[in-house]
C-alpha cells in the first residue's frame, strides 16, 4: 500500500530514500503508529521527512494521495445512527438556527431529506449547493454557510482531525529557505582549506620530540605544537543589482556557505564592473563606500580573490573612461580590474550564466580575457574547477 | 524492548507529533534528530525523555573543536610515554591510558541509557559522516587494545541541531526527525502552566497576547522564544505587574514591562522603541 505513495513522494520531489520506507515499515509493524490516520501522519512524516524545508512539500502530498483515505471516512456518516446526528445537530444549532430549521419544516422534515440525501449520494463531494461534503451552501455537511446546515463531520471527534492536521500546512514558509543546498559548496570550499598553526600549544609535535629526546641521550622531551587552524583568506566581489537579479538565490547561497566555511573573509559589492570604489552595505552603497586601492593595501596579497558577477553589459562599460552607468569614472574598469589582479595572483571569476552563452556576449568575453581565463561558471563543479586555479 | 511510552511529563509539554516521533525512535531504538528555533526545548528534551522513562542520561555536547573520536574514546599517549620515563608499572596496560568517551559511557551502560548529542551542527561538516556505523550499529573498534565494544543496551539518542550546518544525508537517512514548531497559543499557555501552575488566568493570556504581538514585528533580528517568555513571566510575578499594564490597546503604553527579557539584541530593542515612538507619533495626529 506505501509503495505507490513512496513514489508519489519521490516524484514530488522529496528524495527519500529505501531506507527511510523499511523504517517506517518497521514502525508500523511494531505497532508504533495503531490505527489512526493522524499518528500514522506523525509517524510517516518522522520517518521520511529530514527537513523542515519539506515539511510542507511532504503536508501535501500526504494529503493528495490519503484524500482516498479521507473519502472512505466520508462512508462513515452513511453509518451513523439518526440519534447521534440528531444530538450533534441540536447541540451545534442555537435558537435562531433551530427556529430557521423550523422554517424548513422542522427538524424531523430536515433528518428525513438528510437519509434521502445520502442514499442517492455516492461519491465525496465538495461545493456545490445539494450533496452532501464540505464547504458548499447545502444544508448539510461541514464548513458551509447555510444556516440551516447540519454540520457534519466538522466537530464530530473522531473525523475532525483525519485531514485537518496536514491540511493546515502549518510548514509552509519553511520551504524555500536560504540555508538550502549550502552543503555542496560548502564541501567544495573546503578544498580551499589552508591549515597552519596558530594558538597555544596544545598538540605532540612527534618527530620534534623524537629529535629533542634522542639528542638528550633518551631522556624524555616533550614537544608540543599549536593544532592546525584553516588559515586561507578569501576577498569575495558580488555583482549585485541589474541582470544579477536573476541570480541572487545562487549568490546567496554561495555566499551563506563562504561565510560559515572561512574564517578571514572579506566581501564587498559592485555594480558590473569594478571600478575605483565598492561597498560593503547595499543600503548604504552611495554614502560608505571603500575605495578600490585601498582595499589592495589593507589586505595582503595572501588574500584569494573571487569574483561573483555575470559580466554581462555593454564593453564600453569595461573598456572606457566615463562608461560606468551609474557614475563618472576616471578610469576604465578594465584598468581597475587588472590593478586588483596585479596585488592578487590567484584570482578566479566566477559567472552565473551558463557557460554556452559566454562566447555570444562582448563584455565576457572581454572580462575573460582580462581574467586570464580564469572564469567559471558558478555550478559545483565549476566551483571545483575554480577552487583547484585558486591553488 | 519497552513497552513504556513517552507522553510528556509534568515540567515538559510535548505534542503529539513530538511524542510520536520520540515513541518510534524508542521503539525501533534508532536516534532522533531534532530541529527547531533556539528556546523551544530540544535539549531539555532529552532530559525529560530520560526522566519520563526514568533511563541514565548522558549527555555530550559539541564545540566546534569536537572530533567525533572524543566521543568514542582518547589514546593519552603522552602520560603513557612520560609514566615509561619514571618506570610506572601502569605502563605495561595500555588500557590505563584508554580514556573513555561519552558514547563508550553509554553504550557501557548496564541499563538502557538516553544518549544526548546536543548541538551537533557546531562541530566540523564531516563530524556527522564519522559516526555512521558507531549510531547504525552501535559499537566500534578500539585499534590500541583490539578490542570491540558494542552497546549492551542501543542508547535511545537524542540529536538536537540549530541548523548552522547542514548535515549529510547518509546521517539523516538513519534519524527520525522532528522539527519543534513555535508552540501556538494553546500549547505555549499549557507550557506556562506547568512551569508556573498558579497564574492569574487574565495575566496569562495578557502576557501571551504582548509576547504573541512582540513576535510579529518584523524585521526582529532574534524573534522571543519559549524560555524568554517564561522567564519574563518570572520577572513579571516577581514585580507584581498587574495584567493590565500589559494590553496595548492604548498606544502609548504600548511597550511591555521588563520588555528587555524578551528582546535580547541591541539592534531589536533600538528598532522595537522607535516603531513603538513612530506608533504614538501617528497616535497624536
Amino acid at each position: 500500500m506505501l509503495i505507490p505513495f513512496f513514489y508519489m513522494l519521490r516524484d514530488g520531489g522529496m528524495n527519500t530514500s529505501i531506507t527511510e520506507l523499511l523504517t517506517l515499515l518497521e514502525a508500523m509493524k511494531r505497532g508504533v503508529a495503531g490505527t489512526s490516520v493522524d499518528d500514522f501522519y506523525y509517524l510517516s512524516r518522522a520517518a521520511l521527512v529530514k527537513d523542515e524545508s519539506q515539511l510542507d512539500r511532504f503536508d501535501r502530498i500526504f494529503a493528495a494521495y490519503f484524500k482516498g483515505v479521507e473519502d472512505s471516512l466520508g462512508d462513515l456518516f452513511q453509518e451513523l445512527p439518526e440519534d447521534w446526528l440528531r444530538k450533534q445537530a441540536e447541540l451545534m444549532l442555537s435558537e435562531e438556527e433551530r427556529a430557521r430549521i423550523e422554517a424548513l419544516g422542522g427538524f424531523d422534515e430536515l433528518m428525513k431529506a438528510l437519509r434521502e440525501r445520502l442514499d442517492e449520494q455516492d461519491g465525496r463531494h465538495e461545493g456545490g449547493s445539494k450533496w452532501i461534503g464540505t464547504a458548499g451552501t447545502s444544508p448539510f455537511g461541514a464548513y458551509g454557510y447555510n444556516p440551516e446546515g447540519v454540520r457534519i463531520g466538522q466537530h464530530g471527534s473522531r473525523h475532525r482531525s483525519a485531514v485537518k492536521v496536514w491540511d493546515r500546512r502549518e510548514y509552509r514558509n519553511l520551504d524555500d529557505s536560504v540555508e538550502l543546498g549550502t552543503r555542496n559548496i560548502k564541501v567544495a570550499l573546503r578544498r580551499l582549506r589552508k591549515f597552519a598553526r596558530e594558538g597555544a600549544a596544545d598538540q605532540l609535535d612527534l618527530e620534534d620530540t623524537i629529535d629533542k629526546t634522542a639528542r638528550n641521550a633518551g631522556l624524555l622531551d616533550i614537544r608540543m605544537v599549536p593544532e592546525r587552524h584553516n588559515a586561507v583568506k578569501v576577498l569575495l566581489c558580488l555583482d549585485i543589482g541589474g541582470s544579477m537579479d536573476d541570480h541572487v538565490r545562487v549568490c546567496e547561497e554561495l555566499f551563506s556557505a563562504a561565510s560559515s566555511e572561512f574564517k578571514h573573509l572579506e566581501y564587498f559589492y559592485f555594480h558590473n564592473f569594478i571600478y575605483e570604489s565598492l561597498w560593503k552595505d547595499n543600503r548604504r552603497r552611495h554614502s560608505e563606500r571603500v575605495p578600490t586601492l585601498d582595499i589592495t593595501h589593507k589586505y595582503g596579497a595572501d588574500y584569494k580573490l573571487i569574483f561573483v558577477g555575470d559580466a554581462t553589459m555593454s564593453p564600453y562599460e569595461i573598456v572606457y573612461a566615463g562608461g560606468s552607468v551609474e557614475h563618472w569614472n576616471e578610469e576604465p574598469g578594465a584598468v581597475w580590474l587588472r590593478r586588483l589582479l596585479n596585488t592578487y595572483h590567484k584570482a578566479i571569476w566566477l559567472n552565473p550564466e551558463p557557460r554556452d552563452r559566454w562566447d555570444f556576449t562582448p563584455s565576457i568575453k572581454l572580462t575573460r580575457e582580462i581574467m586570464d581565463d580564469r572564469m567559471f561558471p558558478l555550478t559545483i563543479s565549476g566551483l571545483d574547477e575554480g577552487i583547484k586555479a585558486l591553488h | 524492548m519497552t513497552d513504556t511510552r513517552f507522553t510528556g511529563t509534568t515540567t515538559y509539554v510535548a505534542t503529539d507529533d513530538l511524542m510520536m516521533a520520540v515513541n518510534a525512535a524508542v521503539t525501533l531504538e534508532r536516534p532522533i534528530l531534532i530541529k527547531g528555533e533556539p528556546g523551544t526545548g530540544k535539549t531539555q528534551l532529552a532530559v525529560e525523555v530520560a526522566g519520563a522513562l526514568g533511563k541514565p542520561l548522558f549527555e555530550w555536547h559539541i564545540k566546534s573543536t569536537t572530533k567525533a573520536q572524543q566521543g568514542l574514546y582518547e589514546y593519552d599517549a603522552v602520560a603513557r610515554l612520560r609514566d615509561s620515563q619514571l618506570g610506572d608499572d601502569r605502563v605495561h596496560d595500555i588500557a590505563n591510558y584508554i580514556q573513555k568517551g561519552k558514547i563508550w559511557e553509554a553504550f557501557a551502560s548496564d541499563e538502557q541509557p538516553v544518549l544526548l548529542i546536543d548541538e551537533i551542527d557546531k562541530a566540523d561538516i564531516e563530524f556527522p559522516n564519522d559516526l555512521l556505523r558507531e549510531l547504525d550499529r552501535m559499537e566500534f573498534y578500539v585499534y590500541e587494545t583490539q578490542q570491540l565494544v558494542a552497546a549492551k543496551h542501543r542508547p535511545i539518542i537524542v540529536i538536537t541541531s540549530n541548523n548552522e550546518k547542514e548535515l549529510p544525508d547518509a546521517f539523516l537517512r538513519r534519524c527520525f526527525f522532528h522539527y519543534i514548531k513555535f508552540p501556538d497559543k494553546d500549547t505555549m499557555a499549557r507550557i506556562v502552566d506547568v512551569h508556573y501552575p498558579n497564574l492569574k488566568k487574565n495575566l496569562l493570556s495578557e502576557a501571551l497576547g504582548a509576547f504573541y504581538r512582540l513576535r510579529e514585528v518584523p524585521g526582529l533580528k532574534k524573534k522571543p522564544s519559549t524560555s524568554e517568555l517564561l522567564d519574563w513571566i518570572k520577572l513579571l510575578l516577581a514585580e507584581d505587574i498587574p495584567p493590565e499594564a500589559l494590553r496595548s490597546d492604548d498606544k502609548r503604553k504600548a511597550i511591555p514591562p521588563l520588555y528587555g527579557a524578551l528582546l535580547k539584541n541591541e539592534q531589536d530593542v533600538h528598532l522595537f522603541e522607535r516603531l513603538v515612538f513612530l506608533d504614538r507619533g501617528a497616535g497624536h495626529q
